[in-house]
């Protein structure tokens, strides 16, 4: 087990710079989500921590060693590819043990590990199968045996769940996350998906073409975003950002130019919410609705710009009605509309 | 159940559309013509000297002496191990060589590859009749001549089995090599057990062209070896012509019995080349 330090870390592709000298320390045992929109370099850092892209700047060390010029298989981690890479020759069997590949272990202790594993996987039924004959969950969990037989420092994930269908992504993440409370081994988990960053992490590091926005428990982030593209990147639906004007109880919707920009979650903008007490209220004409059964989304717009709010499940307003949605004291965030940092809350 | 049951036949004939028949009839006549020669070599090998002129398929009076005396000539037997000793050294290393630099073309990015690649394949224009000279001059240089690395020597790695196995190489995801070099493999272990057992199709393929040819290869062994005991098989077979008046039975019997081991090679490989193996191991 081990902690990974990112010091100023800078990747180049020829002249193309495409991480900008990230900083970021993982601490031993702690689950920590890379989360960012496809392209942002998510795996290029990943990759990088695992030694299979060479280093153009500062430093990576794991458990304090400095690996920048250390060969993938000597940095005692392992890694869980989007397409699995489970060897097709092999049985289930031979793919977990394949992992202990340069483990100086005995053959029964061998044998030992990789039946431990297919226990913990709920493999042991398909132990000598090959990939072919096995679902896309079961390949994972395969190439995720083969992973922990290791005893890895850590465990690298690059968008493991990305292949599967919704439900058995629901449930592999369950299963890996209940996997590393019981390992307790450092993981770097990248996604783009920002339920799987929520529901997982210990922390979540929000990632943009090659920077990092923010780092934080998955909570601090949704509650105190720091920018506005991680506040509408957490959390579903988006976070409507919109410009306002005014001040303290008095903000309400203004044209492009304006002072500030107010952020409020769907959830926390309510359609028929009691006027006092409200930071923030918005009217306009709504264009769709979408009951999800515990309530119901309802998209209208307000000064062109199109809005998502909640009404409570039986009070769905028609398409084209006036509404009027409302959001409490302390749920708007404000944004500098020049640099889109959070400024602080009404 | 049983009126149920009934369209069916009917529904399978209609299928069959006037283009197949015409593609089945041209493939059959294609089939024909490729097989009587084969047909002919058999008979031909079943009949007594005094009856190969007759040309009737089917043996008058059949006999199996013509393949009793090959087989008791000490040197075809010899002409039969120079050529296996010769085609499998020589597809052994094609698919040795061929691979570990198709594989290196394929997944390495490194200074001059292009070059490399092109100087290769610029190879593969030239028409082995206008080697012929520079090979005998290098063979006469070093002291290959009549030798069994002289027969073997020009074969050992082709551009064309390169080409092959690089363009089949660059089919292997790299996430294969990858998870390999993760879990400990250096780089040629992850070359012979994991890449390689990914391309068996097209080892196997190259493996049957490369016997072939050298099975069947005439021009430069006769060339370059003098010695009978050197022969292989098709130089051997046609020395059988000049002796005395040409014994065709002979070199037909000869013939048959030298189409044996590439069918059964053909028949041990075939089940390899099946297409999806590697995709298995990967998202469907
Ligand atoms: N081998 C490469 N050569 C050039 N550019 C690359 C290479 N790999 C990735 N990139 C670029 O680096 C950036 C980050 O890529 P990547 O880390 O794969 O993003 P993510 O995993 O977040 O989707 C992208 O803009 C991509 O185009
Ligand atoms: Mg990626």
């Amino acid at each position: 087990m081990a902690d990974i330090t990112l010091n100023r870390l800078v990747k180049t592709y020829g002249r193309a710079e495409v991480i900008h000298g990230i900083d970021l320390a993982v601490a031993d045992g702690e689950f920590v989500v890379f989360v960012g929109p496809s392209g942002c370099g998510k795996s290029t850092t990943l990759r990088m921590i695992a030694g299979l892209e060479e280093v153009s700047g500062g430093e990576i060390r794991i458990g304090g060693r400095l690996v920048n010029e250390v060969d993938p298989r000597q940095r005692n981690i392992a890694m869980v590819f989007q397409n699995y890479a489970i060897y097709p020759h092999m049985t289930v069997r031979q793919n977990i043990a394949f992992g202990l590949y340069t483990s100086k272990l005995g053959k029964t202790e061998k044998a030992a590990k990789v039946e431990e594993a297919a226990r913990m996987l709920d493999l042991t039924a398909l132990l000598d199968r090959r990939p072919a004959a096995l679902s896309g969950g079961q390949r994972q969990r395969v190439a995720i045996g083969r992973a922990m037989v290791r005893d890895p420092a850590a465990f690298l994930f690059d968008e493991p769940l990305s292949n599967l269908d919704a439900q058995l992504r629901a449930q592999m993440r369950i299963e890996i996350k209940a996997l590393h409370r019981r390992l307790g081994t450092t993981i770097a988990y990248v996604t783009h998906d920002q339920v799987e960053a929520m529901t997982m992490a210990d922390r979540i590091v929000v990632m943009k073409a090659g920077h990092i926005l923010q780092a934080g428990a998955p909570m601090e982030i949704y509650d105190r975003p720091a920018d506005v593209f991680t506040a509408r990147f957490i959390g579903t639906p988006s976070m409507n950002v919109l410009p306002v004007a005014g001040e303290g109880a008095g903000l309400a919707a203004a044209g492009a130019g304006a002072p500030l920009l107010a952020g409020v979650r769907p959830q926390a903008l309510r359609v028929g919410a009691p006027e006092e007490e409200a930071a923030l209220s918005l009217t306009g004409p709504v264009t769709a609705v979408e009951p999800l059964g515990p309530e119901t989304l309802v998209h209208f717009t307000v000064a062109g710009q199109g809005l998502i709010a909640t009404a409570p499940p039986h009070e769905t307003p028609g398409i084209g009605a006036e509404v009027t949605a409302r959001a409490a004291r302390g749920q708007v965030h404000l944004f500098d509309p020049a640099t889109e940092r959070a400024t602080g809350r009404a | 159940m049983a009126t149920a049951d009934t369209p069916a036949p009917r529904l399978r004939f209609a299928r069959i559309r006037p283009g197949r028949i015409i593609t089945w009839t041209l493939l059959m006549i294609g089939g024909l013509l490729m097989i009587t020669p084969l047909l002919f070599m058999f008979s031909t090998s079943l009949k007594p000297a005094s009856q190969i002129y007759d040309l009737r398929l089917i043996p008058a009076s059949p006999t199996l002496a013509n393949y009793a005396e090959v087989l008791s000539d000490g040197r075809f037997l010899r002409w039969f191990l120079n050529s296996s000793f010769v085609a499998i050294t020589v597809t052994a290393a094609n698919c040795f060589f061929d691979s570990l630099v198709g594989y290196t073309l394929a997944k390495f990015r490194f200074r001059g590859r292009q070059v490399v690649f092109i100087a290769i394949l610029s190879t593969l224009m030239i028409p082995t009749e206008m080697l012929v000279i520079p090979w005998y001059l290098m063979s006469a240089q070093f002291g290959w001549l009549d030798s069994y690395w002289g027969i073997m020597f020009p074969g050992m790695m082709t551009a064309f089995g390169t080409f092959l196995m690089k363009q089949f190489f660059e089919t292997v995801p790299d996430d294969f090599l990858e998870a390999a070099r993760i879990d400990g493999l250096n780089e040629f272990t992850i070359w012979w057990r994991i890449a390689m057992p990914l391309v068996t199709p097209a080892l196997s393929a190259l493996a049957i062209f490369t016997f072939l040819g050298n099975w069947t290869a005439f021009f430069w062994p006769l060339i370059v070896t003098t010695s009978k005991e050197l022969y292989t098989l098709p130089v051997g077979l046609t020395s059988f012509a000049v002796e005395q008046a040409i014994q065709w039975e002979k070199i037909m019997t000869g013939a048959a019995l030298a189409t044996l081991p590439t069918l059964a090679l053909f028949l041990a490989l075939q089940r390899f080349i099946v297409r999806g193996v590697m995709l298995a191991g990967l998202k469907d």
